[in-house]
């Protein structure tokens, strides 16, 4: 056996840190099914929460947008295809960016008895949404049956809206999941972020609606916009309302709080242990 | 070789002091900043930072293949130490380099979650202490027969009875394979027989080279295990060397024993009056050369005190005391007349008669039987340690008192085969 030698030391960010995390991978796994196998342990419906959620969303949302608001979708594309699609994308966002966010303060028990990378813990509470997210999906091919909706190659470009989200999840949790270990106010905070989110992202609508406003340029800074919108685009063959400038500011936005993000993770997660 | 050189490692914490100031929240931080923004200089909250330092200077090196015990009061520092070495806390200074595998064991059953089955379980915590999932796979059918769970693996560990769930634990940690093993005061846990088990393979453990850093309060497990010790006081390494005569300088240490109480004259020693206290002592008679008293010591008990009454029935009456300031046993003496002068009593507490643990003696000097005249409490204070002989379990052993009555025991009837 190859011994290594490790050397201890105030402020060394471990040298060999991203290759540690390879090596945890296992672990990773392990942790990921954990989440998820706890997550519907003793429920009587299981899994079908997965789709009893994002199923009521959408109905309230078409109730209330299609017909009281008498809100109309874009053109050629049934009105609870938009919603659910735009449903689908942001719940995996939100529950990601939540999980991430809460998920140094839960494993708490680990944080204080035993080392590994401690980017294994945010990584590791994605698998649970991306379930829910897989589900959603599935739901939203149902409908699309049901309304006989045919997509075509812009389907193509849906993983690359889904790794954004992701992206973007990270991007943001991270910095919560880090400030959340000293302040717990951040677990009051982000029900409510995710709930403005809700009104403030194309969700039950298309950023068509509020492209002519004066402060459309503002708007399209929320990463969010730039990812929906497309996904949205991308499931619908093309149909509904997509700036591909949104996507832009998405990337740069999510790419330059990614690495802001890990790198105050990274800078902090040594004094996880003492503060938490 | 070496496989742990430390150097000059130390672990500082800052506390904050503020009154009524319990959980950090954004809030009070906000609250405080306003308060300072526009109070005056009165309405100021008094923050004072305490430096406390868990780790100080210290320094040593682990040869491999040693057992090193770490023994020590409570916040000696040696719990600090082992999470250091496990990468968990990062010190404030200094530098740790550590050769080969380290698997920490700082608690049974880490990351064990309650909705998870055994089986389930099994590979979590296998994983986190850094075992590859074919090595908990090839391994499994020996852990789960070392726990004794074989039953109960697709069952929820919440439904585990305590003793399952740490058997369970210890099974896994038993079997990993490192060069370098860190536990945490795991014997403290489990039954007699489990025990027993545990310590057998962490023997099998250290006789195939392996090092082993091992921190109990029982000093007993730490002389049956390490071949070196390593004494901790405030932070401080202040003695390393061979188990025994670490252990020996831990005893004489931090036992808070006051065997002896004297006052030279009556002005200013405890009293009244009518008598004083002249001088309390307990007086063991060591065994084997020990400079401490364990449940084999007899001690004898000494007791002179002045009396300045003409003419007086009086009675001593001593109180052995626990810690805990339960009375374990009250003896008392003859009450008899006596004139002004000193007075003086005896009497022996035999060996194998405490358990070990800590205790105080409280003495009495009573008139007419009933009219308590005097009374100290907590005059002498000593711990008697633990011994045993021939006995591979280590658990702490109960009950207040440990005589040893003649048990017999013999064979009835042999059976016929």
């Amino acid at each position: 056996m190859k011994t290594q030698e490790v050397v201890i030391q105030p402020g060394r960010s471990e040298k060999h840190y991203w290759r540690d995390l390879w090596r945890n991978r296992e672990l990773l796994l392990i942790l990921s099914m954990r989440d998820v196998s706890v997550r519907y342990k003793q429920t009587a419906l299981g899994m079908a929460w997965g789709l009893i959620r994002p199923l009521t969303t959408m109905l309230i949302m078409v109730f209330v947008f299609s017909k009281v608001a008498k809100l109309k979708g874009d053109p050629g594309i049934p009105y609870p295809l938009m919603v659910l699609a735009g449903i689908t994308i942001w719940t995996f966002f939100s529950t990601a960016f939540t999980q991430i966010s809460n998920s140094v303060t839960l494993n708490s028990n680990l944080v204080t008895k035993v080392y590994f990378p401690r980017l294994l813990m945010p990584l590791s509470s994605v698998a649970v949404s991306f379930l829910d997210f897989l589900v959603s999906l599935g739901l939203f091919i149902l409908l699309a049956i049901w309304y006989q909706f045919v997509p075509d190659w812009h389907l193509l470009l849906v993983p690359l809206f889904v790794i954004l989200a992701v992206l973007a999840s990270f991007a943001f949790g991270l910095f919560f999941a880090v400030i959340n270990v000293k302040f717990r106010d951040i677990g009051q905070l982000i029900p409510f972020i995710v709930q403005i989110g809700f009104y403030a992202c194309p969700i039950a609508y298309t950023s068509q609606l509020v492209a002519d406003e004066r402060w459309y340029p503002i708007y399209m800074l929320n990463p969010m916009v730039g990812i929906i919108d497309g996904f949205r685009w991308a499931l619908l063959g093309g149909k509904t309302y997509f700036n591909p400038q949104s996507l832009l500011a998405s990337i740069v936005l999510t790419g330059v709080c990614l690495l802001l993000s890990v790198y105050f993770f990274r800078k902090r997660e040594n004094s996880f242990v003492d503060d938490i | 070789m070496s496989v742990i050189t430390v150097e000059n490692i130390s672990k500082q914490y800052i506390i904050d002091h503020q009154k009524g100031k319990g959980v950090n929240t954004l809030r009070d931080v906000v609250s405080e900043n306003f308060r300072q923004l526009f109070g005056n200089k009165k309405d100021k909250i008094t923050t004072t930072h305490e430096e406390f330092w868990a780790l100080r200077d210290v320094s040593f090196s682990v040869e491999q293949g040693d057992r090193v015990g770490i023994v020590g009061h409570n916040g000696a520092g040696k719990s600090t130490l082992l999470k250091i070495l496990s990468k968990i806390i990062e010190p404030t200074s200094g530098s740790v380099r550590i050769r080969g595998r380290v698997a920490s064991l700082l608690e049974v059953g880490t990351g064990f979650h309650p909705e998870l089955t055994g089986r389930e379980n099994i590979f979590l915590n296998g994983s986190l202490l850094g075992m590859s999932r074919s090595e908990i796979r090839r391994q499994f059918d020996e852990i789960v027969a070392f726990a004794g769970v074989e039953k109960f693996l697709d069952t929820p560990v919440k439904r585990y009875s305590s003793g399952m769930y740490v058997r369970l634990g210890f099974a896994i940690s038993a079997h990993l394979d490192p060069e370098i093993m860190i536990v945490d005061e795991v014997l403290a846990v489990g039954d007699a027989e489990f025990q027993k088990k545990s310590l057998g393979k962490m023997r099998d453990n250290s006789a195939s080279g392996r090092t082993v850093l091992f921190v109990s309060h029982n000093l007993t497990a730490v002389q049956a295990l390490c071949n070196k010790a390593f004494y901790f006081e405030k932070g401080q390494l202040l003695e390393q060397g061979e188990t025994n005569q670490v252990v020996a300088t831990y005893l004489s240490k931090v036992s808070r024993t006051r065997l002896l109480r004297e006052w030279d004259s009556p002005e200013k020693a405890p009293g009244n009056d009518l008598v004083r206290i002249r001088r309390i002592e307990l007086i063991p008679e060591y065994q084997d050369e020990l400079t401490h008293i364990d449940v084999r010591t007899p001690m004898k008990f000494r007791f002179e005190f002045w009396n300045m009454m003409d003419s007086a029935n009086l009675n001593l009456s001593m109180h052995l005391n626990s810690l805990t300031g339960e009375c374990i046993f009250n003896v008392g003496t003859k009450s008899q007349p006596y004139g002004p002068g000193t007075i003086a009593g005896e009497c022996v507490i035999p060996g194998y008669f405490l358990n070990d643990g800590s205790y105080t003696i409280s003495v009495m000097i009573v008139k007419d039987t009933v009219t308590p005249l005097f009374t100290m409490e907590e005059s002498l204070t000593f711990d008697v340690e633990d011994y045993r002989e021939g006995i591979a379990w280590y658990g702490k052993w109960p009950g207040y008192v440990r005589p040893q009555f003649p048990f017999q025991i013999g064979m009835l009837e042999e059976a016929v085969k």
